[in-house]
Formats: C-alpha cells, sequence, structure tokens
C-alpha cells in the first residue's frame, strides 16, 4: 500500500512528473493514487515533503478470490497467429476445464481478419480482440498497456503467454507493472486443489528442472515454449464470445517508433517451431559441407541447426546456432552430424524426444545423450540416408 | 552519457548437477563466471563511451563474492563498479530482483542508458531486463544486436524477432537488453588489469539503497520453488552396428515412428 499522508503533502507534483505508471497524480492540491500503483517507490523517492510511504507488499496478496479464469495470449504477427497461441489454448482448455472457469484468449493485432474465430475453434470461450493500426508493428509499450489493462479490469487467475521473441520481450514488463509472479519458459503445467498453477522449468541450461508456484498472488503467468503443448482439433462449430475493444478506450500511446520491420528468411530461423531439426558441427568441415546438413533437413521437411564451432568458423551464421549462448531447442527429432556433443551443445538440445548421432569419433560424448548412434564419416552417411528418406517421401 | 551494464555472476552452467541423494544444486568445482551475454551489454557500453564519451558504471546484485566478476567489468573498460549485496536479497526472484536494481540505480543517480545481457545463463529467464526497464519508466527493447547510433537523445538500435529484425528509434533514458551478435567482447588489457586491481568496488546495502523490505528477498518474491528435480534420464541408446547401409536402413526403421 502506497500511504499518502495529506497533512504533509505539499502538493508540488513530484511524484506526479516520476511516476512510470501515471499512478499518482495531484488533485485539490493534494497527491491521490490509483490502481495502477505497482510499489515501485519511485514517487516515495521523489517525494521531498517525506509525505509518501510504502506500507508491507503484502495487502494486495489476500484478495486471490477475486480472479478467476484462464488467459492466453494469442500471439498475431505478420498477418497469421502463432502456432503456440493455439497450443496454448490446448494447454489452457485443461486447466480452466479443472478449474471450472472460463478460457479466454487475447489477440492483439491488426487486420486479424477470422483469427478470433480461429481461437474460439481451437478451444477459447471468449476472445478479447484488440485490432488497430496501433498494434501493426510491435511494441513492447503498446503491447504491454493493453494486455496490462485487460488483466487489471477482468482479473484473470491465469495468464499464459508463447516464449516467443515477443513473449519474452513484453510479458515480463506486464508481469512487473502487475506485480505478478511470472515463470519463464515453462515444459509442463499443472493445477492443483486450491488453483495453484504448478509451472515446470529447466534450469541451469536443462541441468536441472524446477517447479515454481506463485502462492500469494494473481495472476499467475507464465510463458511456455513453443511446440511443447498440444493444440485441440480445431471444432468450427464451437461457440464463443469476441469481444472487440474499441481502440479508443486503450492507451496507445508509445516511446518506440518501429522505423522498418524486416522479415527475413535468411533470419527466419524458427529452430522453436521446427519438429525435425538437422546439425551440424565441426565435423562438417565446410560452409559447402552444410549442403548436406541442408538437404537431409528439407528431405525431413525440418530446420538446419548448428553447434558453436560450426557457427565460430563461419560456415553458418548465429541464428543458427544451438546451445548454451545460441537457442535451446526441443524438437520431436534432432540429427546431430559431426557434433562431438560438448556441454554447451546439449544444454540446447537435450530435451529433444528423439536424438541421432552421427560421428567418427566412437568416444563422443553426443552418443551419451543419442537415442541412436551412427559411428561413421557423416560424409558417407549423409547422402544414402538423404535418398532414402527421399525414397520413402516422394 | 551516463551508462550502466548490469552483469550477474553466474555459476558456469556446464559443471551445475543435482546431487541426487540431496536433491540440492551440487556446485563443487564449480567456476564463478560473469554471464556471457552481460559481458556483451558491458563492451557495448563500453564502445558507446568510447564513441559519444561518458562513464560506465558495472551495477551486480549478488553476494560479496561478486566483487571479483566486478573487478573484471573495470578492467574490461568499466569506469567504477557498484555491487548491491545484503542478505535481505535471498531468495528474490525476478521481481524482487529487478525492484533491488531500480533502487539501487536511483541511488547512483540514475541513467542515461541501461544495458543487460538477454538473459542469465543460470536462471535463463531473460526476465530482469524488462521488468527493470518497467520499474524505471525507461523506453525498452530487447534481443537488440545493433546500436547505430545515439544522436540528440534518440537512440537507433536492431532488435532481433523470431522471423527477422525491427529497427526502432527511442527515446534516452533506455534500457536496452543484448544478444551476443552485438559485438565480440575484448580482452582485459594490462592497464586495465591493473586499474581493476586498485579500484574501489562501492558496496550498498539495502539500508543503502533505501529498500522497503517487503519488496526484498523472498517476501518480494511472488514466485517459490515448489520442487527442484534432475530431468528425467534419457531412455537406452542403441548404437547402430554394421556397414552404413545397413546403419542407415536400421535408422530409417528406427525413425519410422518418429517421421
Amino acid at each position: 500500500m502506497l500511504k499518502i499522508d495529506k497533512e504533509t503533502c505539499i502538493g508540488c507534483g513530484a511524484c506526479e512528473d516520476n511516476c512510470p505508471f501515471g499512478a499518482i497524480a495531484v488533485e485539490d492540491g493534494v497527491a491521490v493514487v490509483n490502481d495502477q500503483c505497482t510499489l515501485c517507490g519511485t514517487c516515495v523517492d521523489h517525494c521531498e515533503a517525506g509525505a509518501l510511504v510504502i506500507e508491507d507488499a503484502g495487502g494486495e496478496r489476500s484478495d486471490l478470490g477475486a480472479y478467476s479464469g484462464v488467459w492466453v495470449y494469442a500471439e498475431y504477427r505478420n498477418g497469421g497467429l502463432a502456432p503456440v497461441g493455439k497450443e496454448l489454448l490446448g494447454a489452457g482448455r485443461a486447466l480452466a476445464d479443472a478449474r471450472g472457469v472460463e478460457l479466454a484468449a487475447v489477440l492483439l493485432g491488426h487486420d486479424t481478419g477470422d483469427a478470433a474465430a480461429d481461437l474460439v475453434a481451437h478451444g477459447a470461450d471468449k476472445v478479447y480482440v484488440a485490432d488497430d493500426r496501433a498494434f501493426a508493428h510491435f511494441r513492447d509499450d503498446v503491447y504491454a498497456a493493453t494486455l496490462e489493462g485487460l488483466i487489471r479490469r477482468h482479473k484473470p487467475e491465469i495468464v499464459l503467454a508463447g516464449a516467443t521473441a515477443m513473449g519474452r520481450s513484453f510479458i515480463p514488463t506486464v508481469a512487473t507493472a502487475l506485480g505478478a509472479g511470472l515463470t519463464a519458459d515453462c515444459t509442463a503445467l499443472d493445477i492443483d486443489g486450491d488453483g495453484q498453477l504448478l509451472q515446470t522449468r529447466p534450469a541451469f541450461g536443462g541441468n536441472i528442472m524446477a517447479t515454481i508456484v506463485c502462492p500469494d498472488t494473481r495472476p499467475q503467468m507464465a510463458t511456455v515454449r513453443p511446440m511443447v503443448m498440444k493444440a485441440l482439433e480445431p471444432d468450427h462449430g464451437r461457440r464463443g464470445d469476441i469481444v472487440r475493444l474499441d481502440a479508443a478506450s486503450l492507451n496507445l500511446e508509445s516511446k518506440i517508433k518501429v522505423v522498418a520491420s524486416v522479415i527475413s528468411e535468411a533470419e527466419k530461423v524458427n529452430l522453436n517451431e521446427a519438429d525435425v531439426i538437422v546439425a551440424g558441427g565441426r565435423g562438417v568441415e565446410s560452409e559447402k559441407g552444410f549442403a548436406l546438413i541442408r538437404e537431409l533437413a528439407e528431405a525431413l521437411g525440418g530446420a538446419v541447426a548448428a553447434s558453436r564451432a560450426a557457427v565460430d568458423a563461419g560456415w553458418i551464421s548465429y541464428p543458427y546456432q544451438v546451445g548454451q549462448t545460441g537457442k535451446t531447442v526441443a524438437p520431436k527429432l534432432y540429427i546431430c552430424c559431426g557434433i562431438s556433443g560438448a556441454i554447451q551443445h546439449l544444454v540446447g538440445m537435450q530435451s529433444a524426444e528423439t536424438i541421432v548421432a552421427i560421428n567418427k569419433d566412437p568416444d563422443a560424448p553426443i552418443f551419451d545423450v543419442a537415442t541412436y548412434g551412427i559411428v561413421g564419416d557423416l560424409f558417407e552417411v549423409l547422402p544414402k540416408l538423404i535418398d532414402r528418406i527421399k525414397a520413402r517421401r516422394p | 552519457m551516463k551508462i550502466i551494464a548490469c552483469v550477474k555472476q553466474v555459476p558456469d552452467a556446464k559443471n551445475v548437477r543435482l546431487d541426487p541423494k540431496t536433491n540440492t544444486l551440487s556446485r563443487e568445482g564449480v567456476e564463478s563466471i560473469m554471464n556471457p551475454y552481460d559481458r556483451h551489454a558491458l563492451e557495448e557500453a563500453v564502445r558507446l563511451k568510447e564513441e559519444v564519451g561518458g562513464t560506465v558504471t558495472a551495477l551486480s546484485m549478488g553476494p560479496p563474492q561478486a566483487e571479483d566478476m566486478l573487478r573484471e567489468a573495470i578492467a574490461c573498460g568499466a569506469d567504477e563498479a557498484v555491487l548491491v549485496s545484503d542478505r535481505a536479497f535471498a531468495g528474490s526472484d525476478t521481481l524482487a530482483t529487478t525492484y533491488t536494481l531500480a533502487r539501487a540505480i536511483d541511488h547512483v543517480g540514475g541513467a542515461d542508458l541501461v544495458l543487460c545481457g538477454k538473459q542469465a545463463i543460470d536462471g535463463d529467464t531473460a526476465q530482469v531486463g524488462p521488468g527493470l526497464a518497467v520499474r524505471l519508466g525507461f523506453a525498452f527493447a530487447s534481443c537488440v544486436r545493433k546500436i547505430s547510433g545515439i544522436t540528440d537523445g534518440r537512440l537507433y538500435a536492431e532488435r532481433m524477432m523470431d522471423d527477422g529484425h525491427d529497427e526502432l528509434e527511442m527515446p534516452l533514458p533506455a534500457l536496452l537488453t543484448v544478444v551476443k551478435e552485438i559485438n565480440e567482447p575484448r580482452v582485459p588489457s594490462l592497464k586495465g588489469k591493473m586499474r581493476a586491481r586498485k579500484a574501489a568496488v562501492t558496496v550498498l546495502s539495502a539500508a543503502d539503497i533505501q529498500a522497503d523490505a517487503a519488496c526484498l528477498g523472498l517476501s518480494g518474491s511472488p514466485t517459490k520453488v515448489a520442487r527442484v528435480f534432475a530431468p528425467e534420464p534419457r531412455g537406452e541408446r542403441v548404437m547402430l552396428a554394421g556397414s552404413v547401409d545397413e546403419m542407415v536402413d536400421q535408422l530409417v526403421e528406427k525413425l519410422e515412428a518418429v517421421l
């Protein structure tokens, strides 16, 4: 609680000028706080009269019962819904049913067409849609203010979002503004009898798993890795409530100007969403060697990745790097070619369902995590493997 | 321009394991390092200072031992180093951490630009940078791979997205989180090392930064760790044998279920 001593307040407005959230204003010569306050303490520091004090932050924590419903932030980018939003509706449906509450999706974008109906088909009971030019480009502050405002108004008990570039960027700003607990990159979600969300995530590069809870605060917020949860089969007969928000009612002010938004096939290395990944390492020996890796990936309908050694050698660019200082992936199938299996690489891919390792060195540590291992020269193995795969997929 | 680079001391992730008997983190023989992404944030701060002038403060929240890492930051070009360290911070999640860092930044007089690594390799949450930006009320962008320029109080940057990149313009003060692509961190110079040895690291307590106890450590952290466990061991591996053709045949057969 922010307490304002009305006798001491001199109405100077320093609190109002410095509040990052627009949560405090001078009215009739005295400071008044509104419910945007996150207890960040900025006003207290700027108050020269000493009229402001933050009292025990626990006050807000007791009223858990006021929060109800499960929400999914359904990412919409470049004219389409990100698959992870539908996956989260699948997971969210189970959580909402377990709680006996509503499942809602939040859709922010421009020219979203029938995306809202698609979300209903994938399990949403309700979709809040803010469709405006202001959402045409991703700006953290605009997206955050809109989602934060909706959460404050409707008080969901759980808010899920995809752990994508966008989600990992602005969801933490929403959680901070709300003073809510947020767990990043969950790989499993469950709920206990008290409505407590059990959020399981890897830490220390996947060497350790931790289950995180938020016992005293609502909403419980989590970002979830793409490709972990399962989307429901779309049912286009499902009925849902589509609530279109009036842009005039939203705070669309932004500090950020998107000068250009470049969608690039070369940079579109969405390893997070690939079912199959073929990765090359030092053993690939050259940029040319990666042609084989690409060919196998193409034959499998998968994506290409690399170890740090291959990136550092300049054979392939950094966005393809998997491992401790690159991306973390969890595809159904990960084929490592000429990768020795340094732990820095393993931590980025050991959550893959099936791992195939092809390496000349029988003692390479990659074989310790492999489901299937082939000791051999990748330049002999891959062409044959490519032929066989192509033969089975005309 | 006053630049603050946030740096975290982390255990070298490759050596961290869960002790199967005690279910606690076994950090025996585990080296502490500067979080690799933060190294890039620090380097970018130093480069900007060299380009447009100003000062670089390396800021860390952590145990007293983190002072070693802050000396390394000075050796790498930071002008000064500040460590916020207090037992009251124990158990901080990212919300309590951003509160503490924001108070510390305020205590040292604020900043024009705060740079953070994209994420730390121990927790991997990527939440502290964004949260800190909100606390400070700064313009914010994450995963920045290039700062193209700073002129007339405006900053131009490129941020990576899943499907490309965005070119952004924003006012200062700003907070950016950076990715590895942004630069190649320098190796400390001999002169830098000498300076680091003599430099004083400012250590701030919870009282120094006038922190509200309710917002610190465990009591300021809405998330709690309910359980820590080792990931399920991977199934038995199968080493395929025979000629290359035979091995490829077996593999394709095994993969039938997956494909």
